[in-house]
């Protein structure tokens, strides 16, 4: 007995986690094949562009601008020791592009966006709105989740692209204006030293992490339990599974872009 | 016709419904009564396929229902639910009218919205509702535009959760006019629950009572003053003594 609770406690976690993940990804590859098939619900679509990409500029665009900024002046700081503070601008711009860019992007999103899609869909489900939307011979995962899914995974490499633009801004005004870089060469050294693949692997990393803050949010929402209380749970599970995956993922495709 | 034939449903250890057998016949007004929590709601919803019965068979005109077209069988119903179950991102003619925007039944938007405003009327709502969202109506108003959803399509066959919970006495006499109109115009089966004995009497053909899982007694509405079932005789009376236990 002593001896096989535990082991019975671990198999039954794990057993629950694969549960889960089988969940997910059933879930995952089901709100893919909605997107694909019609009926299509364009308003929907269009509120979700605006919520899940333009009104989430201010938040990018911040987040960006000092997170830019800090990062030149902690290259500068630790170029010093071995007199290499010129490379400011190329390790800031690589900085950005490659990690910081989609990775505090991700996390935004994932704090803005998946809690925001998971408690509205959560609240639907407990006020029998998912129900109603049945009735109505509508599907809830073209209506609700498709759209929201597909919005995201087309504008958040769009906010990963101007977040790292207005990051190596951050750096450049940083750069230029506190440490004495010429303008002229800051920029030109940005440009010659940024690469296709790091580009690339900066929108390809948005559009991933596009589709787990969406998808987690409809997942979480859709599988709310009761009351407010499950609303609660389903908005804070759908923010920390978004967050651990996207970093997950993170390190996956650098792996794949750039471990050569 | 709908046929429940020995309906179980449970929710882990709960038992709520322990085999329900009931027969409401097309273009009928069945009305089910029964105390708060004996899962009539559960019922509705297992007919429509939102809840999957954990045994037994539904049946609409001879087809099991979890075998239907999906789509298909939707199409045939309008359903009330007990909370309104209001989208509250859209505004009040937009719920009204949301099968007559899309699907199968779309029409074009000038149309739609002509039909929300009369359905509006029909349950005692003024246009300029209309336009306000669901958040801002009070509670019997918002009862009332759940309604006005329900029969926007002109189903043939509709579920009321509790109509007139909620509403003033004039307004709800106002909704259950409405209701009988529907089944005696439209020829619609409907199924309504329903705590007010007043309604019953205005609107049922027959009446079920559900008690402890199953249809303790059913028969027209008639004879539901004299049916010697000492359950239906608590009800009706709204008694504290009988066979119903107070505390449940
Ligand atoms: N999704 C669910 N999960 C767990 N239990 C549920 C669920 N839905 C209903 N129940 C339980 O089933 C029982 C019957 O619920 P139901 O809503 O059908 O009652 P009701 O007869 O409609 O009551 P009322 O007249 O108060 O509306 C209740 O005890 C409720 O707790
Ligand atoms: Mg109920």
């Amino acid at each position: 007995m002593i001896l096989t609770t535990p082991l019975a406690a671990i198999g039954r976690s794990t057993l629950a986690l694969l549960a889960t993940i089988g969940r997910v990804t059933l879930f995952a590859l089901s709100a893919l094949s909605h997107i694909l098939r019609p009926p299509f619900y364009p308003r929907e679509f269009g509120t979700a562009l605006l919520n899940i990409g333009w009104f989430s500029l201010p938040v990018v665009g911040l987040t960006a601008i000092f997170t830019g900024g800090a990062l030149a002046l902690q290259i500068y700081a630790g170029g010093q020791r071995f007199s290499a503070e010129a490379v400011v601008p190329q390790i800031v711009a690589i900085g950005m592009v490659r990690e910081l860019g989609p990775v505090l992007v991700g996390l935004m999103i994932a704090a803005r966006v998946t809690s925001s899609i998971a408690a509205e869909i959560a609240t639907m489900k407990v006020t029998e709105q998912i129900d109603a939307l049945v009735t109505l011979s509508t599907h809830p995962m073209k209506y609700l989740t498709a759209p929201r899914v597909l919005a995201a995974v087309i504008t958040v490499p769009v906010l990963v692209g101007i977040g790292d633009i207005i990051g190596i801004w951050g750096g450049f005004l940083v750069g230029t204006g506190q440490l004495g870089f010429a303008p002229g060469t800051y920029i030109q050294n940005t440009w010659d030293f940024l690469e296709t693949p790091d580009v690339v692997s900066s929108l390809v990393k948005g559009a991933v992490f596009g589709f787990i803050a969406a998808v987690m949010g409809c997942y979480h929402g859709m599988n709310s339990g009761r009351g407010a209380q499950g609303v609660g749970r389903a908005t804070k599970s759908s923010v920390e599974a978004a967050a651990i995956l996207i970093l997950a993922a993170n390190f996956l495709l650098t792996n794949m872009f750039f471990s050569s | 016709m709908i046929e429940l034939r020995e309906v179980h449903k449970g929710f882990g250890a709960k038992k709520v419904l322990q085999g329900v057998n009931l027969t409401i016949p097309r273009g009928e007004s069945m009305v089910v009564i029964g105390g708060s929590g004996t899962g009539k709601s559960v019922l509705l919803k297992c007919v429509l396929g939102l809840m999957t019965p954990d045994a037994g068979t539904i049946l609409l005109d001879g087809e099991d229902v979890a075998r239907a077209e999906r789509d298909a069988f939707l199409a045939r119903f309008g359903m009330l639910f007990q909370g309104g179950a209001l989208f509250d991102s859209l505004p009040v003619w937009q719920n009204v009218a949301f099968r007559l925007l899309r699907g199968s039944l779309a029409r074009p938007r000038d149309e739609a919205r002509e039909i929300a405003i009369e359905k509006l009327r029909r349950v005692g709502l003024k246009p300029d509702v209309a336009d306000l969202f669901p958040a801002e109506l009070s509670g019997g108003m918002q009862k009332r535009v759940g309604l006005a959803r329900a029969i926007a399509a002109e189903p043939e066959i509709i579920f009321f959760d509790e109509p007139t919970t909620g509403l003033d006495p004039i307004m709800a006499g106002v909704i259950n006019e409405l209701i009988r109109e529907i089944v005696v115009e439209m020829g619609a089966t409907a199924m309504t629950i329903t705590h007010d004995m007043s309604s019953v009497r205005a609107i049922s053909d027959k009446v079920a009572m559900l008690h402890e899982g199953v249809i303790q007694w059913t028969g027209p509405v008639a004879d539901l003053d004299a049916s010697g079932d000492p359950y239906v005789a608590q009800f009706i009376n709204g008694s504290a003594d009988g066979p119903i236990e107070a505390v449940r």
